[in-house]
């Protein structure tokens, strides 16, 4: 099975060197950028090397590391999903809604799960089962989950969340946050499930060489409908830190996320044509993305050009894995 | 005609006896898809005008009219560009920032030639460098057109600062809002640029060129095509039109602000694909596009005369989308392709 992790023939030992080195060599230009913000912001921002503004950072940066590690699985396999903002932002009201009725964490939490795996599941059957290409199915689901949303709240900000929803942005575990807690488990649960399982190097392969796939008798359409389910049900799982980091649910509250998701994968090395993808690059790339957007922030940049300058940082990325794939 | 037709194809008894039915299969594909599109089209203002009593009054059916122009004149520039296989995700964003800038420019100088010379200039200069993005740098068209709609998305609400521009001279307001013999001016030019597109691209050379990149770019390149300045060029015509839509848009709302025509997107797309381009490119034609735009206005308007809450559009407008893609593929699998 190992064989199929590489779109190189097996047992061709130099291109799979070459293919590790590549690999690595954009993991480093995602650190090169990592350690670049950084330096700028260091330079630039105020009191942005100070630990409390750093601890921030990183809060702020795992609701986007929760979308960004399925979005890596999903444009592995050379897919998009551009709906996750709006089924995030459609989870937010739902468990909001929920939780101000009851009270209490277990069945809001259950019913964004729920909600996430609906749409994860619509996507995966519309581009798995159907053949509908995966920016398309998924702009259509944007477009239901987003006026769901409004439909659900007409509208409205949902307010009173209960203390107990709160506490899972705010409380802790042993003195590390609780959001990091549920952030490191999560990205080691999604390294074991990429590098360790024969799910992961049928997700490699998904990109790499699908005829290969079938013909192995892997019943990939499965595997791609999966990839499109963990992707909604993190949704799910992120709209419960969103919930109680804003204290709200809010018709508009995750909208365009995806992008940020996008863009932390892209620059993390993961290619959209190839199926290449690492899921360290992903993590480098999300507090690149946090660390741009909070850097802004201290400098009272206003978020119309914070997303511009993601916007860019995409196109420059896209630009230069471009590039080297033209060089090798 | 329906007999000569037939002498050509063999049959079985059944078939022979449905006579209509193997004149239909004769037509060609284009046409019948175009055929099926408007029966749907009739079916629907059937049905509206039995559920809706101001449906069939001739102030809706204008109304209907200028909304579709509006749409349609958005969705024929990215016809062209799905008839390539590509796909231009930034035409909202476009018609934002073109809008923007052609409003703070009426304001600033007066001149409405400068204003929608700098609209279209706008809309156009976008189109360009999504061409560069994706031909010279080679990054995948949605890719590329998203990234740059989230850039100019930013750009333009910075611009902007929260603000609106509104109180545009009467006459460019007639652009969107005025009438000529009773007809509202955005129907003309949906008319105009019905007919320029329809004929660059079924009988021009550089029309048959992207069909010819959409079905298969390296035969295209092969043969001669080239490639690469054809798909700049509908990329081109896409931002120019999106920079046209702009002005349009505009002079009939006689505002301007950060998030003007960002609800455009989908809409443009679903019109095109419900025309039954396909995203897989060759597929489709400008006319089909100018059905596509009719029914989701059509289907728009009727939710508002029905009173269904404006919330559930993009519902609606998503499931179409979808659901022209499924069908489509469907299509696709019947003919063996």
């Amino acid at each position: 099975m190992r064989d199929l992790t590489l779109d190189t023939p097996s047992g061709d030992g130099m291109r799979d060197l070459m293919h590790r080195l590549r690999r690595s060599g954009s993991a480093s230009g995602a650190l090169v950028m990592l350690a670049g913000l950084c330096v700028l912001f260091g330079l630039l921002a105020p009191n942005f090397l100070a630990t409390s503004n750093l601890v921030n950072v990183a809060l702020q940066s795992t609701i986007l590391l929760l979308i960004a590690l399925p979005m890596t699985l999903i444009i592995m396999t050379e897919g998009l999903d551009l709906s996750v903002g709006a089924v995030l932002t459609l989870a937010n009201v739902v468990l909001a809604t929920i939780a101000v009725k009851t009270g209490g964490v277990g069945l809001s939490l259950l019913s964004a799960l729920a909600i996430g795996a609906v749409f994860g599941l619509l996507n995966g059957t519309l581009v798995a089962r159907l053949g509908i290409p995966p920016f398309v199915a998924t702009l259509g689901t944007l477009g239901v989950a987003q006026g769901m949303a409004l439909v659900v709240t007409d509208g409205q900000s949902v307010v009173g969340i209960p203390e107990s929803v709160q506490m899972l942005y705010s409380g802790a575990l042993l003195g590390v946050p609780l959001p990091i807690c549920i952030a490191v488990i999560a990205y080691l649960a999604f390294h074991v499930v990429l590098y360790h399982t024969r799910f992961g190097a049928c997700v490699f392969a998904l990109g790499g060489n699908r005829e290969a796939l079938s013909l192995a008798g892997v019943r990939m359409r499965w595997y791609l409908v999966a990839v499109y389910l963990i992707s909604g049900l993190m949704a799910g799982l992120a709209a419960l830190l969103l919930t109680a980091r804003i204290s709200a649910g809010h018709p508009t509250a995750a909208l365009g996320i995806e992008f940020d998701a996008i863009a932390a994968v892209a620059v993390g090395g993961t290619s959209f044509e190839r199926g290449k993808g690492w899921l360290l690059g992903t993590l480098i790339g999300v507090l690149a993305v946090g660390v741009l957007r909070n850097g802004l922030n201290l400098m009272g940049v206003s978020s119309a050009v914070q997303v511009a300058a993601i916007g860019f940082l995409v196109i420059l990325a896209l630009t230069i894995d471009a590039l080297r794939e033209r060089n090798v | 005609m329906s007999a000569i037709m037939n002498q050509f194809r063999p049959q079985t008894g059944a078939a022979a006896a449905a006579s209509g039915a193997g004149a239909w299969q004769a037509l060609p594909d284009p046409v019948r898809s175009v055929v099926l599109r408007l029966l749907a089209l009739a079916l629907l203002c059937l049905v509206l005008s039995v559920a809706s009593d101001a449906f069939l009054t001739s102030a809706n059916i204008l109304n209907v009219l200028r909304q579709a122009a509006l749409l349609f004149l958005l969705a024929s520039g990215l016809t062209l560009v799905i008839l390539t296989a590509g796909l231009d995700l930034s035409v909202g964003a476009n018609v934002a920032m073109s809008a923007c800038l052609a409003a703070t420019v009426m304001k600033a100088t007066g001149s409405i030639t400068l204003a929608v010379f700098v609209g279209l200039a706008c809309g156009l200069a976008i189109g360009v460098a999504n061409g560069i993005l994706i031909t010279l740098i080679r990054i995948p068209p949605f890719i590329a057109t998203y990234g740059m709609l989230w850039i100019l998305h930013g750009i333009t609400y910075w611009f902007m600062r929260g603000e609106t521009i509104h109180g545009f001279p009467a006459a460019f307001r007639a652009l969107g809002s005025g009438h000529w013999l009773g007809v509202p001016i955005p129907v003309y030019l949906m008319v105009v640029f019905l007919v320029v597109g329809a004929v660059f691209a079924q009988r021009t050379r550089w029309g048959q060129e992207i069909y010819a990149v959409g079905a298969n770019p390296e035969a295209a390149r092969l043969s001669g095509v080239p490639v690469k300045s054809r798909l700049v060029l509908v990329y081109a015509v896409s931002g120019a039109m999106a920079g046209l839509a702009s002005l349009i848009f505009l002079a009939r709302l006689n505002s301007a602000e950060g998030d003007i025509g960002e609800a455009m997107t989908l809409p443009a797309i679903a019109a095109v694909l419900i025309g039954g381009t396909s995203l897989f490119g060759v597929v489709g034609s400008v006319f089909g596009t100018l059905v596509g735009a009719l029914i989701l206005t059509l289907v728009l308007n009727g939710m508002n005369l029905l009173a269904i809450n404006a919330n559930w559009q993009p519902v609606v407008t998503g499931v179409i989308v979808v659901m022209a893609v499924y069908l489509d593929n469907l299509t696709r699998k019947g003919d063996g392709r």
